[in-house]
């Protein structure tokens, strides 16, 4: 279930240089344009994978972002070791990202309404939820509810982080109560899955909104396409596990394009009379 | 149902799912066997020779089993004659009533659930089923849950809670069943509801994981107020295979990783991850499924007692409280002191964590 999608399907960032083939369509893209455009393609509306801080700035209106929680860090409880030792993959990311871990939150203000926002980032381990992403959930949550503002997750993973183990998989759990006491505490909750939201973080606080928004094509699912087509012993159905899959199934309530985003969130907030 | 075999009933016979490490074992269970055999036939005795086969089979089994590295350990929890949910329901549960199906597509066969006298008490057991037979295991998918199980098993939970009867919950699966109709359904959906509802369910809940405690499968019904793996039990967040094949690019790996990744009943007890490992016989489980059974009921009955004094209010919130502080991480200092750890949390305050003791066997 811990499956990360694989990164070579659909690159992290835009690749260097002044031009850029889209991996949507092929159409060779001017980068500046791409940029301009929110990283979507300006052809074919091929959605990128942005990193968090990127996220926030899109969202929030320009400054008003104040992130908290900002140095926490992996313990490395397991002491876990594969090819390499968990702690030094984690220095590693550290300095090549210049993030502590997979999720940043804090408290911005989309369109003038204030909000506590969860933006997690794909470039740290995928986006996959260990111990600090599981603490920051929650306590934004909390923060939700002291605040009496909404929340609003932007997420992106491949799930849980198996080289926190266990301690990773009842962050699913740990999350998923949080969102509980900002239920009974009538908080308003707005998920924005975008691509991917998959396994143990779909399967908690993920699926847990209010409302669900999906970025178009989005990868929105449980488990490992491999894993399914292994199972099954045959291809998956064509557009499996995307937004517009869910949408059909009765699982997201809108896909909303990127530059959408900040006005469907807005007009959400204003409908909840929040 | 009624084909199924009874547990207690192969005993001995079970060369054909031999373990590589249990092969010496068998060939001293089989040499007792024969032995025994032609004393009654011929009349001789082999008495002493007989218990002189014993008394190394003792001292085999309790090196092998002694001595389990990770991945044996979770051979021994996937072992083919360990028992399984309907074992323990028919060796521990009186007047088992159970109740059928998530009122809105199916009734999902790889979560059972129903009303039980268990351990002196009526609860609403809920619990992953393999399937002993070929026949059940098809039917309940090896027991991997689609989310019609999910479902199923939160209605049972939801009924516990109205009627105020407590939750006691066994795990048995690999996983939550990986497939193109359990996505269109909502797995994901379906078990993060769980999670959320049994976060605040208003009645004592008990979890024991007493095979594999497979990923997000196993916790979807697994959230409670004690939680206890038995001693040849795994949980974890992912299969060792899986886990082998993303980050040693190979299944072969899986040792290596049912190692890395602390999966054992000891290692969660040490992490604080979970309260109480629940003794098996010498041998595993399926060398003795009544003696493992009466030790699940002595675990089940002393949770649920503890559970009995404190308000629901009090249960709930500690529950909240445990999910809460469960995590391991600290404040990074200056980047000039990296190793300077200003803040650690671990998941509990209290009770703490034990062992109960075998029941005599």
């Amino acid at each position: 279930m811990t499956e990360m999608p694989s990164t070579t399907r659909r690159v992290v960032d835009v690749p260097e240089g002044a031009w850029v083939r889209c991996d949507g369509c092929a159409a060779m893209i001017y980068r500046r344009l791409l940029e301009e455009n929110l990283r979507v393609c300006p052809e074919c509306g091929h959605h990128y994978r942005i990193d968090a801080r990127t996220r926030i700035r899109q969202l929030n209106d320009a400054d008003t972002f104040e992130e908290f929680l900002s140095d926490l860090e992996s313990s490395d409880p397991l002491e876990f070791e594969d090819r390499l030792p968990y702690k030094e993959r984690l220095a590693e990311l550290k300095d090549k990202s210049g993030e502590h871990e997979a999720i940043v939150v804090g408290k911005g203000f989309v369109k003038g309404r204030p909000v506590i926002m969860g933006v997690m980032n794909p470039m740290f381990i995928m986006g996959s939820m260990g111990a600090v992403v599981g603490e920051k959930v929650a306590a934004a949550a909390e923060r939700a509810i002291a605040e009496d503002l909404p929340l609003v997750m932007v997420t992106c993973s491949g799930g849980a982080r198996m080289m926190e183990g266990m301690v990773s998989l009842v962050q699913m759990a740990k999350t998923a109560a949080a969102i509980a006491k900002l239920d009974e505490a009538g908080g308003l909750y707005i998920v924005v899955m975008t691509d991917p939201t998959t396994a143990g973080v779909a399967a908690s606080f993920a699926f847990l909104g209010d409302f669900t928004l999906a970025e178009p094509g989005a990868q929105i699912g449980f488990a490992g396409p491999r894993v399914i087509a292994n199972t099954i012993k045959t291809t998956l159905p064509k557009g499996f596990q995307t937004a517009e899959f869910m949408l059909e199934h009765g699982y997201i309530d809108r896909i909303v394009r990127r530059k959408d985003l900040r006005s469907e969130i807005a007009r959400l907030i204003d409908y909840c009379n929040k | 149902m009624s084909s199924r075999p009874s547990v207690s009933e192969p005993q001995m016979n079970h060369s054909k799912y031999l373990l590589e490490f249990e092969k010496p074992i068998a060939k001293m269970e089989q040499e007792i066997q024969r032995l025994e055999s032609s004393q009654v036939e011929s009349g001789r005795d082999y008495a002493d020779i007989i218990k002189s086969i014993r008394d190394q089979l003792t001292a085999a089994l309790r090196e092998a089993y002694g001595n389990l590295t990770p991945w044996e350990n979770v051979l021994v929890a996937r072992h083919p004659r360990r028992p399984l949910m309907r074992d323990y329901i028919r060796m521990l549960c009186r007047d088992f009533c159970e109740l059928h199906g998530d009122r809105q597509c199916a009734d999902d066969k790889a979560i059972v659930c129903g009303f039980a006298r268990l351990a002196g008490q009526r609860v609403m057991l809920i619990g992953h089923h393999k399937g002993r037979d070929t026949r059940e295991k098809i039917e309940s998918n090896f027991g991997c849950a689609h989310p019609d199980g999910y479902r199923k098993a939160m209605r049972a939970m939801k009924l516990a809670e109205k009627f105020h009867v407590p939750i006691v919950s066994l795990v048995d699966t690999p996983g939550a069943y990986p497939g193109v109709e359990s996505e269109e359904r909502g797995i994901a959906c379906a078990i993060a509801v769980n999670l959320m509802e049994m976060s605040r369910l208003k009645t004592p809940i008990v979890a024991c994981v007493i095979g594999e405690g497979g990923s997000g499968g196993a916790l979807g019904i697994a959230v409670a107020d004690q939680v206890a793996v038995m001693q040849h039990a795994y949980y974890s967040v992912i299969s060792p295979e899986g886990c082998a094949a993303i980050l040693w690019k190979s299944g072969e790996h899986a040792p290596k990783a049912a190692k890395a990744l602390r999966l054992t009943p000891e290692d969660l007890l040490r992490l604080k991850l979970i309260d109480a490992i629940v003794p098996e016989p010498l041998g595993g489980a399926h060398r003795d499924p009544e003696a493992t059974g009466k030790n699940l009921e002595t675990w089940i009955g002393r949770s649920l007692r503890e559970l009995k004094r404190p308000k629901v209010e009090t249960i709930v919130r500690r529950r909240y409280e445990r999910l809460r502080h469960i995590g391991s991480f600290h404040e990074s200092v200056a980047a000039d002191n990296p190793t300077k750890v200003s803040k650690t949390r671990s998941r509990r305050r209290q009770p703490a964590a034990r062992v109960i003791t075998a029941a005599q066997s």
